[in-house]
């Protein structure tokens, strides 16, 4: 059966630190009207959280000028997808950057904890990269499951 | 980011509020690790009682300060974690390494 959109949202921001709480605002929001659990919500939080810090750290490297788009749709089955994307400096391999304690940059205590709380927060993380192009992680999160 | 501490027989408490993202972490370790080298304590307590989020920032934070106070010869330890931010502590497996101190109040 084929589902439908119910809601949806984009944002396109600014890749400075100050946004980071700026889009779990957002984000919590959004999913709130839904019905969420408050352990869904701060599953959620956390997760967009991960994301959006990664391209302001990594994909941008601390260059205020990058944006950031954040947008999310939520469905009639329970679904929300959220997706974050950037066009920054993307990542040279994918599957290692997954990997949990492995980190770019240890120098600024990064404990390359990210992508594995995405992936144990979210019931689906799908990342794609083109290094120069940017970064897109796709996040989908079954509510109340 | 607001940082209240106590320094009570050579325990340093330090109580950030607020949410501990990539943005607070920056202010949180200047001032946590300029109150370490000011106060010299024999062991550092990061109070996260008044922390109801906190994402892998915040896990960088604690792990530096962690290798910090251990170079200094100072303990290290975490107070009071609320649920929210013991699931990424459990996740990280911080526990094994860290020791996480519960007071009967919280």
């Amino acid at each position: 059966m084929k589902r439908t959109v119910t809601n949806e949202m984009k944002l396109r921001f600014s890749a400075i630190s100050e946004n980071e709480s700026f889009a779990r605002v957002v984000i919590s929001g959004f999913v709130m009207r839904l019905g969420v659990t408050p352990g869904t919500l701060a599953d959620i939080k956390t997760a967009v959280s991960e994301a959006v810090t990664n391209s302001i750290v990594h994909a941008y490297k601390g260059h205020k000028d990058g944006k950031v788009e954040l947008s999310a749709k939520s469905y009639d089955d329970g679904t929300v997808i959220i997706t974050v994307a950037d066009k920054g400096c993307g990542i040279p391999d994918i599957e290692l950057a997954r990997e949990p304690f492995y980190t770019t940059d240890r120098e600024s205590e990064r404990s390359g904890m990210g992508f594995a709380i995405m992936e144990s927060f979210m019931n689906r993380v799908r990342v794609s990269s083109v290094p120069d192009k940017g970064t897109r992680v796709v996040m989908t999160k079954k509510l109340g499951g | 980011m607001k940082l209240d501490y106590t320094l009570e027989n050579g325990i340093l408490t330090v109580r950030p509020t607020g949410d501990i993202d990539h943005h607070a972490t920056v202010s949180l370790r200047e001032q946590t690790d300029r109150l370490l080298s000011e106060k010299r304590p024999k062991k550092l307590l990061l109070d996260l009682s008044k922390t109801e989020f906190m994402d892998s920032s915040g896990l960088g934070l604690i792990l530096g300060r962690y290798r910090k106070a251990g170079e200094m010869s100072c303990d290290f330890g975490l107070l009071n974690p609320t649920a929210g931010v013991m699931r990424i502590l459990t996740l990280a497996g911080v526990e094994k390494l860290i020791s996480i101190e519960r007071t009967e109040k919280s």
